[in-house]
């Protein structure tokens, strides 16, 4: 006879586990199942933790969790072909306690963090893959595994198994992705000694800085790119959505390679040596794109559940409350002995009510706008730079005259009511 | 029939570094696994287990605590029960005091259920020695089989096993009478996918450990260090090969030389003296 567990997670990212973690903690038998040889063998992420919603999991984790750098700056980089325009805020009230985000590598992290689930009675199973969710009477009651005798059931299913969620697909919550509703992230791990990170980047031991580039990093179309400092490497990446990908012809690794090679960024790596190399797609369908997240007898969570801010690089912290608050209903449900997706509907309007869905609201036509506007990465960014180029550079023209020539250069090259409808198309994109 | 597997933890020496000033195997930088010949030979006995039901399979390690890692893995196969004997006192121990630690923690394992068969891997990864079974064989006096590459059959009534050994130039058919003690080979079995409950199982499971004292009739002055005599000489890490010759030019040319090169320059593959 398969065992019954009251709940099994599917998945054992940052999402997964948090689920699983919260559950157990409160006295549910819960089984986690995760496909990778450990947790976060097969994770990707460009790399920034955010304390917030890791401290309301587990409180004081800096104290022991494997990170690497806190965040101290944060700069942003509007790239064209031989200049940028930067800027960016450091702080070092960002440097202690209680932190703002660090940077992460996720294969240490995600053990770590699964470890601490299992300290609290969450059963850990590695290399065992969910191959479908098993369905009775229209209600989810467990996972069929690719392992022999590999069934095992649950009062809740939690699906947590990221991007591409066969099992959320296999339910029907979600259909096949469109291409515009994922990017394709490819980055690099480059080694490189303490010593050299803290010059190039301006840091103390204990200080991290994570730069997102715009503009030519994705060679004009909607994506971004980011360096991020760790320990003794530099995690560096670029992603945009397969969409453009496929109509631009550009293959990821090309992107990679063209980015590494740039101007501005090639001394921050140089004499780097590259460790590792990692592709994954991330769901950035935003709003629109969130499938059901409750059903009979199953809730989905994290990246399955598309919770991912592309404008702000937030995911990993959506999917740890996503996580959490699925684990809260679960609890719940489990008082009342009701599973249904009635009961189960608690975490559906928790979520909708918590910052994740308001963040994601919020942005809803933000990537659709800039897709199908591709002027503000391919136009505006390079205007920005020659505009700051021709205003700081000393030749003599008075300073007002030169504003004019700058104005003169945009509007001209567009039109004023161009110019004017883009900055309002923008700002209602993200209002 | 009970049978007893005993296995190691190794650094997996497909990624191992090694420190080029010391000349020692950074073991930091390879995460341990079980030995893979012990693998086989755990899968060997639930093959075994298979075939006559009435079996009951045990494995043995002895190591630092990390070790539990592996008896669970063994679990994850199919081994019921699993016992780590860990101490400082083993600490250091070479082929001949790591059997003489292992045949004690026999000699304990035997009196809570007496055992019929020992299984082991040829040989560690790691050491290469091949050792530490027939050590083991001598010390509590069964016959030593080694590198078997298939136990073809196994009698209850007989209380006997017939195992095929791999030779250098064939193979050699054995019939032995139990209690006996078998090293494999990795080509006796295919370590297969485990079943969902065995992995349930594992992730339960908390291995029996004993120190020294759990164990009886201790001769301590053979563990560990101090029962070691083998001394290391010299370590080195061995010269990588040397790329072979690359030939260039349309497939013609190539076959061409080819052909002239084994011709002339290894005559010898081809003219027996």
């Amino acid at each position: 006879m398969p065992e019954k567990f009251d709940v099994i997670v599917v998945g054992a990212g940052p999402a997964g586990t948090s689920c699983a973690y919260t559950c157990a903690k409160n006295g549910l038998k819960v089984l986690q199942l995760e496909r990778g040889e450990y947790p976060g063998s097969k994770n990707v992420m460009g790399g920034v933790l955010y304390r917030k919603q890791m401290e309301e999991i587990i409180p004081e984790f800096w104290k022991e969790a494997p990170l690497e750098r806190p965040v101290i700056e944060q700069r942003f980089w509007m790239m064209d072909k031989e200049s940028t325009v930067s800027f960016g805020y450091k702080g070092l009230e960002w440097g202690m306690e209680p932190y703002n985000n660090f940077t992460v590598l996720r294969a240490p992290f995600d053990q770590w963090f699964a470890a601490k689930g299992v300290e609290q009675g969450v059963l850990l199973i590695n290399e065992t893959v969910a191959n479908e969710c098993i369905v009775e009477n229209g209600k989810v009651v467990g996972v069929r595994t690719d392992r022999p005798d590999g069934d095992v059931y649950a009062d809740v299913v939690v699906l947590a198994d990221g991007v591409n969620s066969l099992l959320g697909k296999q339910l029907g919550f979600h259909k096949e992705f469109r291409p515009d509703e994922v990017a394709l992230t490819v980055m690099e791990v480059i080694n490189l000694s303490k010593e050299k990170i803290n010059d190039r980047f301006n840091l103390e031991d204990n200080q991290g800085c994570t730069i997102e580039i715009f503009g030519d990093s994705t060679k004009g179309n909607l994506g971004t790119a980011f360096i991020y400092t760790n320990k003794e490497s530099i995690n560096i990446g670029v992603g945009t959505t397969l969409s453009s990908m496929i109509k631009a012809k550009l293959k990821p690794y090309d992107l990679l390679d063209y980015l590494k090679n740039h101007s501005m960024v090639k001394p921050l790596l140089a004499g780097g040596e590259s460790a590792e190399y990692l592709a994954h797609l991330i769901p950035e369908g935003g709003y629109h794109s969130v499938p059901k997240v409750a059903g009979n007898g199953v809730v989905v969570v994290g990246d399955a559940a598309q919770l991912v801010n592309a404008i702000h690089r937030e995911g990993s912290n959506m999917a740890m409350s996503s996580g959490k608050m699925a684990a809260e209903a679960i609890i719940r449900a489990k008082e009342r002995n009701d599973f249904s997706v009635a009961s189960l509907n608690s975490y559906r309007e928790a979520l909708y009510n918590s910052f994740i869905m308001k963040d994601l609201e919020k942005y809803k036509d933000a990537a659709h706008t800039f897709e199908h506007h591709p002027q503000y990465f391919r136009e505006y960014i390079p205007m920005m730079n020659q505009a700051m180029s021709k205003f700081f550079t000393v030749d003599g023209t008075p300073k007002r005259e030169k504003q004019k020539q700058i104005m003169r250069s945009v509007t001209g090259a567009k039109g004023t009511f161009k110019v004017i409808q883009d900055v309002y198309r923008a700002w209602k994109a993200v209002k | 029939m009970h049978i007893v597997v005993c296995v190691k933890q190794v650094p997996d020496t497909k990624i191992i570094k090694i420190n080029p000033k010391t000349n020692t195997l950074d073991r930091r930088s390879a995460p341990a696994i079980l030995n893979p010949y012990d693998a086989h030979a755990v899968q060997e006995a639930v093959r075994m287990k298979r075939l006559i039901k009435d079996v009951y399979i045990s494995v043995l390690s002895m190591g630092p605590p990390q070790a539990n890692a592996i008896i669970k893995k063994s679990v994850e196969i199919g081994a019921e029960e699993g016992y780590l004997i860990s101490d400082r006192a083993f600490a250091g121990a070479d082929t001949l005091a790591t059997s003489y630690a292992l045949s004690k923690a026999l000699d304990k394992i035997a009196s809570i259920r007496p055992i019929d068969m020992i299984l082991c891997g040829k040989h560690a990864i790691d050491g290469d020695t091949g050792q530490v079974g027939p050590g083991i064989a001598r010390r509590l006096d069964i016959p030593p089989v080694t590198n078997v590459i298939e136990v073809t059959e196994l009698d209850e009534k007989e209380q006997t096993v017939v195992v095929k050994r791999k030779l250098s130039g064939g193979y050699q058919l054995l019939q032995i009478q139990v209690p006996c003690l078998l090293t494999v080979e990795k080509e006796i079995n295919e370590i297969e996918y485990s079943p969902l409950p065995n992995m349930l199982k594992a992730a339960r499971y908390e291995p029996i450990v004993w120190t020294v004292n759990d164990l009886e009739d201790v001769d301590r002055t053979q563990l560990g260090l101090k029962g070691s005599p083998t001394i290391v000489g010299k370590m080195f890490t061995p010269p990588k090969h040397e790329g072979g010759k690359r030939l260039e030019g349309s497939s013609d040319e190539q076959v061409r030389e080819l052909i002239k090169c084994l011709l002339e320059e290894k005559k010898e593959l081809f003219y027996v003296k």
